[in-house]
């Protein structure tokens, strides 16, 4: 279940926006322009269900979102969805992992405190004997002239 | 019929004789004959591979993709607590401060162990390096990384952690470890191949209760691990999605 964001978990001034996911649900979130610098060495890890919805995480998801780990299990991965982020790539990203492939993006992700950070993301679908079963979710440390890239591009595509 | 036994050419070289005293335990304890091979290079490890000639292997993660999908095996047991990390180190005097401050054309050392030349530059991203636009020198094993490095013929050095660590003091003291990994799901396996995995469950049993035997212990010991530990089949699938997301 995906509720509103709630103002006491804010750190700083925020604004508010309400984003429609593509099942037709919304949420209000509430973000800040607080960005938490992606940490050197490390990986953000998890897997959902085919109707990611998220099944494992590792610690450095739940540092790095802010939510802990008991938020997360059970919770849809778009919880993690910031308004800056285009909904054409994440419709690129379903569209491409349900056909069976990898996908890769750059994304800006929305943590629970409002602030964000930046994921060089890699998503592939757990095939089990011939089925889908879930998809795992790699997140990297991106590249500064290609965060820059992104805040110029994505703008254009909402 | 004897079988036959390789272990990653990772493998520390202090810790050779180890798997030797592993390899005539495990005989002693599974009444099975096993030959111990050892390769020097991945090249010649893939070649054996390739020709069906192994039954039984401590495999680097990179290759356990081809080993279960390609070949049919499938994973025993892992190192308890231990899991693969890497090092990018530059020259104690390097102006080097941050990865981010590497440009292309960057002189990057490392061997050709996969799996830590993988993360290492995942690590290096961050400064948009890529295997296209750095200067690659290819060393025959960590410690010549680092003696590159302390030569000034390499800008950065990629290590595998265990072996950084075990570096002695005096050259550790001459480098500078600009990031290590923190990935803690990435691990060597103790994998069967199809012509032994009737003997799969026996084979698990015996290695799960090594820390406990008498001997097993020591063994354990001489090869720096404390004991083993099951990995299940998911498990091994979801380390071959995740090296399969990190191979981009």
């Amino acid at each position: 279940m995906i509720v509103d964001m709630k103002p006491e978990d804010i750190v700083g001034e925020y604004q508010e926006a309400t984003l429609t996911y593509c099942d037709g649900k919304s949420r209000k979130v509430l973000y800040t322009q607080l960005e938490t610098p992606y940490p050197d060495g490390k990986l953000i890890v998890s897997t959902t269900t085919p109707d990611g919805i998220i099944s494992h995480v590792n610690r450095a998801f739940v540092e790095m979102s802010g939510y802990t780990e008991a938020e997360l299990l059970g919770a849809p991965h778009c919880i993690l969805r910031h308004p800056d982020m285009p909904a054409a790539a994440f419709k690129d990203l379903w569209d491409t992992v349900l056909r069976g492939e990898k996908w890769q993006g750059f994304v800006k992700n929305l943590r629970k405190d409002g602030g964000y950070y930046w994921v060089k993301a890699t998503v592939i679908p757990n095939v089990r004997g011939g089925k889908v079963v879930g998809f795992t979710s790699v997140r990297r440390k991106p590249s500064r002239s290609k965060v820059d890239e992104c805040i110029a591009l994505y703008p254009t595509l909402i | 019929m004897s079988y036959m036994f390789t272990v990653s050419p990772d493998f520390a070289p202090d810790r050779l004789s180890g798997w030797y005293i592993f390899n005539t335990w495990l005989q002693k304890q599974s009444a099975e004959a096993i030959h111990l091979e050892m390769y020097n290079h991945y090249h010649d490890l893939h070649q054996a591979i390739a020709a069906d000639k192994i039954d039984l292997i401590y495999a680097n993660p990179f290759d356990a993709a081809m080993l279960v999908r390609e070949k049919g095996f499938l994973p025993l047991v892992r190192a308890k607590g231990e899991s693969d990390e890497a090092i990018i180190a530059v020259n104690a005097d390097s102006n080097i401060n941050d990865v981010a401050d590497l440009k292309p054309n960057t002189r990057v050392a490392f061997t050709d162990d996969p799996d830590v030349r993988l993360m290492g530059m995942i690590m290096l991203e961050p400064a948009d390096l890529h295997a296209g636009n750095i200067v690659p020198l290819l060393s025959d094993n960590h410690v010549l990384v680092a003696k590159h490095l302390l030569k000034g013929e390499a800008d950065v050095g990629i290590i595998l952690a265990e072996a950084y660590d075990n570096l002695s003091g005096m050259i550790k003291k001459q480098l500078r470890i600009l990031v290590r990994s923190q990935i803690s799901v990435i691990y060597h396996s103790l994998m069967i191949g199809p012509r032994l995995q009737s003997r799969r469950d026996d084979f698990q049993k015996i290695l799960l209760e090594m820390d406990r035997d008498e001997k097993g212990g020591g063994v354990l010991n001489a090869l720096g691990f404390s004991a083993w530990q099951r990995i299940e089949d998911e498990e091994m699938e979801f380390m071959i999605d995740l090296m399969d997301t990190l191979n981009t």
